[in-house]
């Protein structure tokens, strides 16, 4: 069955992107030019998929207490995470359920942004 | 055209990468994770180190790979250990599987990331989308 875990919600605004642009390399511009998102047909600016994959992990470091306990961490990116322009940016929502099987413990996740799902079947596998 | 023949080709390895300090508490800072000086890395800080082969994968002309067209359709890390400063990594990309849905490529691919030693540190597993024409 599992233990679910506490929800935590995120904010994330454009400055988070780009910062995490500066610090992982990414300098895709559908990440920070609106101009360069519509051309490409999304709504919006959009987040970084790994960005958004990397809250589903500091969810689970949080959880833990402590970092570095991932072992696997995995997932799809189904729907893109739109930011507005602004201090307010958006939501991301993260919550999970603990499960222990022949000793490993597994957090499987849910990441939203308002009604979307936005990571597929995120799973984390910690460190025995 | 993405070639046929792509899937099992192992493209050569990234320059090494130095992590530092500095690079490890950016990380940590743009992504709010907690984090200890000395501490290991955040989760998916080894995902700087395959992006560079996966950049290497998308500029190959040889693989006709059009970069605008390409959405980063699934990723995973499998750790051997944590990433720590000091460490010099470098990525060997290969490209596991390659098919074809609706007109998209979906191309698999797989990036053993190694210390100085040549150690396994992480793999990291990226599903790249090359969607069709328009």
């Amino acid at each position: 069955m599992g233990t679910e875990l506490a929800p935590t919600t995120y904010r994330v605004t454009r400055a988070d992107l780009l910062a995490y642009a500066a610090a992982s390399g990414d300098h895709n511009p559908i990440h920070s030019d609106d101009q360069v998102a519509a051309a490409v047909g999304l709504p919006g600016v959009i987040a970084h998929g790994m960005y958004t994959l990397a809250l589903a992990a500091r969810y689970v470091d949080e959880y833990r207490g402590e970092p570095g306990g991932i072992v696997e961490l995995s997932a799809k990116f189904t729907k893109p995470v739109v930011v507005p322009a602004g201090a307010d940016g958006t939501e991301v929502r993260v919550s999970g359920v603990l499960e222990v099987r022949d000793g490993v413990e597994t957090v499987s996740l849910t990441v939203t942004c308002g009604d979307d799902r936005v990571l597929g079947n995120p799973k984390a596998v910690l460190r025995g | 055209m993405i070639l046929a023949d792509l899937a099992g080709r192992t493209f050569p390895p990234t320059a090494p990468y130095a992590v530092t300090e500095e690079r490890l508490a950016a990380f940590a800072a743009a992504t709010g994770t907690s984090r200890a000086v000395g501490g290991p890395a955040p989760t998916t800080f080894p995902i700087v180190v395959a992006f560079e082969a996966m950049t290497a994968l998308m500029a190959d002309p040889s693989v006709g790979i059009e970069l605008h067209r390409v959405v980063h359709g699934a990723q995973g890390f499998v750790h051997t250990r944590p990433v720590v400063a000091g460490d010099r990594l470098t990525a060997q990309l290969t490209v596991v599987g390659l098919r074809q849905i609706g007109g998209a490529d979906i191309i698999t691919t797989s990036s053993a990331i190694v210390d100085a030693t040549g150690a396994l540190v992480c793999t990291a597993e990226a599903t790249l989308v090359h969607k069709a024409d328009d």
